[in-house]
């Protein structure tokens, strides 16, 4: 029962990338592509749980808090820049 | 023996929870017509969807190892304080460059009127004196 639902939620979180991908393509402002590689830091955590459950190992959650602190930064970061034209005033 | 498959079937559950959230938060955001609206998808369904993962692995490594261990639930709870900010964050940029939205997008803020977007931008209100 576990290995059918790591397999569905490994492609529905795959699936998501995709359409994060394509509106990071596509997205007609700048704001819109923010928003896409903001949701492309969060489904890539969920992915490194994922595979943390796949393999059976720990060892990867450490890298998952880093993914989620460097992705907060840098979207705070270029929402300043977007903002003010300028990140530290 | 009966309580593991009880557990099994709760990851079992979270896990296709939060595929499906997750799936949803990026169909809502690569399908709807205009940012504001764009920017409910990822900032709310996404979040609940990676919440629900996070506590599916905590429950599963809590069963295999015989005890809990913090790291899930600092990731949660960082992710969780962290999303709002950046969609407020996110919001206040689109509003900021004016882009543009559909008609049935709700609510006029006063950076988005028209007699304010056509000849004279909206001064900046830490700006104003210049």
């Amino acid at each position: 029962m576990l290995d059918i639902a790591l397999t569905f939620s490994l492609a529905t979180v795959v699936l998501a990338l995709l359409l994060n991908v394509y509106r990071l393509a596509k997205g007609p402002d700048m704001p819109d592509r923010l928003l896409a590689l903001d949701t492309m830091y969060v489904n890539a955590i969920a992915l490194i749980v994922l595979m943390g459950l796949w393999l059976n190992t720990k060892t990867y959650f450490e890298s998952a808090l880093l993914i989620a602190m460097l992705g907060f930064i840098s979207t705070v970061a270029v929402c300043k820049y977007l903002l003010r034209g300028d990140i530290i005033e | 023996m009966t309580h593991y498959v009880i557990l099994e079937g709760v990851i079992a559950f979270l896990l296709v929870a939060g595929g499906a959230f997750v799936l949803i938060g990026s169909l809502g955001m690569a399908h709807l017509r205009d940012f504001y609206m764009r920017l409910h998808g990822p900032t709310k369904a996404t979040t609940l969807g990676i919440g629900c993962m996070l506590m599916a692995s905590m429950l599963y490594f809590w069963v295999v190892d015989g005890r809990p261990d913090a790291q899930e639930v600092l990731i949660t709870l960082f992710l969780f304080i962290t999303a709002p900010v950046s969609a407020h964050l996110m919001a206040k940029t689109g509003l900021h460059m004016q882009l543009r939205h559909v008609d049935k997008t709700q609510g006029r803020p006063s950076e988005l009127r028209e007699e304010e977007i056509g000849e004279k931008p909206v001064p900046h209100p830490d700006r104003g004196h210049g």
